[in-house]
């Protein structure tokens, strides 16, 4: 039985009902679980739901401890910024120890990490940074689009075997969608084709996945026929999905909120150029932010961010600037 | 009866661990020189540590946990670990403890309550803390002990986690050993309590949390101050900061060469940095492997003959540990992408 809540509340939905689940199950960061009041503290009680100064390196290198003791960490980082300042435990910790000790240490943890909100922040908590953690060879990224989503894959994140950053969207926080009760999961590593299509795909990720499906009704309106996919883990990225939808379509578009060169854009697009070349009838397409560090002036902004127009605008190059002939 | 309730037994034990780690390490130093080429990368020796590490491990319990650096041989050496295992590790075979995938910085054994070694300054400090916080809530009165060195207090993820552990009343023991360098820099150097002539324990001030330095050659007096620290982690007062004076015997590590270039392991940076052959000199004089032996013959509870046979046995291992690893076969190179994701 689904309901319409919104995307934030489908996150601690799962978060939720993983610790009543699986006690060992851990959760715990900044300004969380202050009073006994606390939902979570009355739920699971303060050995299992913990407020911690404002140190990330601890935080996070504290739960890749946890998790070799056996239990599985969540970390509410809100900022995927936050991250930054703990970089070794996050990339040169977390994932390397079951590679390292030959398969016998195990670190099941989830940094639950906000990305991109580009509403007024600026330059410092606006960032959409999770191109940096997907070419980290044990790291799982998952990035979800839809209040379902938030809560299938954080589910399948807590309970995964490997260390998983999720990066939730602080644009589409308070976005409302069905969500079903109880137990859902979503697997990793598994995109999903959100809307057929002949003439061309569109990749989105996060926040921009909206973005894609609205600007493909508006490319239908102009007898387009997208196809929009939504990656919904990046590491590991499901690259058959996207190319087997390009050599259907021809033409692929990738829209993403991160700067091109940070993109997750820019990888799709090399695997897509590298292994599905010879399907390819355009150059591919990439949306993404301009290079600049957000400004805080919403016109400017809003100019560097990628909108339906700007994607509209690649797909019409993409398959020439009249409608497709059948 | 013996010094701090330490059976004969139990001191003949940690002479044998010593004296194990020491023969260890000789033979993984002459490695460089007798097969040039079979040990790779960098490669961190604990000789002179021997007592320190020990005399912190003979004041565990069974299901107690500890993590330690990346120059970690001696724990898992002490704690019972296959020394074929280990040097088949460093050595990149098959059948070394983690299959060649870790190498020497990267021992592990969980079984025996090693939990893991990271090769960056300081960031294994908030490991130990995650598994305390793991022991804290079992409730079953398990200990971690975090191993680090001088250099891993000026980290940011040491005071962090010090912090947190304090605040938490983890049951964590943060046993500092403090060798005076900072890979080639000396302590005075880079440490501000060192520079004002205070111990580093100080540091624990800050953290509302006990400080104590002990003397790291003495592997009695190390085990006393640990057990003591021990006690009070496993009875729900939180964690203490130990410092524990070593000197290293050999260089910070060996010497990182081109490949083609034979690697060795050069003198120690207070002579082939600082031109100290004196302060050298008088470490090796207060060596804590012959002083130990020489207080347990003194003291009764070895004969020379036993001690002997001690050494003689330690070094018929270890020559069998270097075999081993020899003779060992690479892995398979295609098992490189065995272990990306579990």
């Amino acid at each position: 039985m689904a309901r319409e809540i919104p995307y934030i509340q489908a996150l601690g939905e799962a978060v939720h009902g993983e610790m009543a689940r699986d006690d060992s199950v851990i959760y715990f960061g900044q300004n969380l679980g202050l009073t006994d009041e606390d939902p979570y503290v009355q739920a699971f009680g303060k050995d299992r739901v913990r407020v911690t100064p404002i140190s990330e390196t601890a935080e996070i290198g504290m739960a890749v401890g946890a998790a070799f003791a056996g239990f599985r960490p969540v970390v509410q980082l809100y900022m995927s910024e936050f991250m930054l300042v703990a970089m070794d435990q996050v990339v040169n910790e977390a994932p390397r120890f079951y590679g390292m000790s030959g398969g016998e240490v195990k670190v099941p943890l989830v940094l639950q990490a906000g990305y991109g909100f580009t509403a007024g922040w600026a330059g410092q908590h606006t960032g959409t940074i999770y191109g940096m953690f997907m070419g980290v060879p044990g790291l799982k990224v998952v990035v979800p689009s839809t209040p379902a989503d938030a809560k299938g894959l954080m589910t399948a994140s807590i309970r995964d075997d490997n260390p998983v950053v999720l990066f939730h969207s602080y644009l589409l926080t308070l976005e409302p969608g069905d969500v079903p009760e109880g137990e859902h999961v979503v697997p990793l590593g598994e995109a999903v084709t959100l809307r057929e299509g002949g003439d061309v795909t569109i990749v989105g990720i996060g926040w921009t996945v909206g973005k894609a499906l609205a600007a493909a009704e508006q490319l239908a309106a102009d007898g387009v026929e997208a196809e929009v996919i939504d990656p919904r883990t990046l590491a590991p990225l499901d690259t058959g999905a996207i190319i087997r939808s390009v050599e259907k379509t021809g033409r692929l578009v990738v829209v993403d909120q991160a700067t091109r060169h940070a993109s997750a854009a820019a990888v799709i697009a090399a695997e897509v150029a590298s292994e599905g070349f010879s399907a390819l009838k355009a150059p591919i397409g990439l949306v993404t932010a301009l290079d600049a560090t957000i400004p805080y002036s919403q016109p400017m902004e809003e100019y560097l961010m990628p909108s339906e127009e700007r994607i509209v605008a690649a797909v019409q190059q993409a398959v020439g600037s009249s409608p497709v002939a059948a | 009866m013996s010094d701090n309730g330490l059976s004969p037994e139990r001191l003949t034990w940690m002479y044998t661990q010593m004296a194990r780690i020491r023969e260890f390490e000789e033979r993984v130093k002459r490695t460089f020189e007798e097969h040039p080429g079979v040990i790779r990368g960098h490669t961190h020796l604990a000789d002179g540590a021997e007592a320190s590490i020990v005399g912190s491990l003979a004041a565990l319990g069974p299901d107690d946990q500890l993590t330690s650096t990346y120059r970690g041989h001696g724990y898992p050496i002490a704690l019972g670990t296959d020394t074929k295992a280990l040097m088949a590790e460093i050595y990149g075979k098959e059948t070394g403890i983690c299959g060649g995938y870790g190498g020497s910085m990267h021992f592990v054994d969980v079984g025996r309550g090693f939990l893991g070694t990271s090769g960056i300054v300081g960031q294994g400090i908030p490991h130990a803390a995650g598994a305390a916080w793991g022991a804290q809530i079992r409730g079953k009165g398990q200990v971690v002990l975090s191993f680090f060195g001088d250099g891993a207090s000026k980290q940011g993820a040491f005071h962090e986690t010090l912090n947190i552990a304090s605040l938490w009343k983890l049951p964590v023991v943060f046993v500092m050993e403090n060798n005076n360098y900072q890979a080639y820099t000396r302590v005075e150097q880079e440490d501000a309590n060192a520079a004002a002539g205070e111990p580093l324990a100080v540091k624990a001030k800050a953290y509302s949390m006990p400080g104590v330095t002990v003397d790291g050659g003495d592997p009695v007096a190390v085990y006393d101050v640990v057990r003591g620290a021990v006690e009070r982690a496993r009875s729900g007062e939180g964690p203490t900061l130990v410092e524990s004076l070593v000197y290293r015997l050999s260089a910070h590590g060996n010497i990182i060469a081109p490949p083609g270039v034979p690697l060795h392991y050069p003198e120690h940076e207070a002579i082939h940095v600082f031109g100290n052959v004196e302060e050298y000199e008088a470490a090796k004089r207060g060596d804590p492997v012959p002083r130990f032996r020489a207080k347990l013959v003194t003291d009764g509870v070895l004969t020379t003959e036993e001690a002997d046979a001690i050494g003689a046995a330690a070094q018929q291992e270890m020559q069998e540990a270097v075999e081993f690893g020899l003779e060992s076969p690479f892995p398979a190179p295609e098992k490189a992408l065995d272990h990306v994701y579990a």
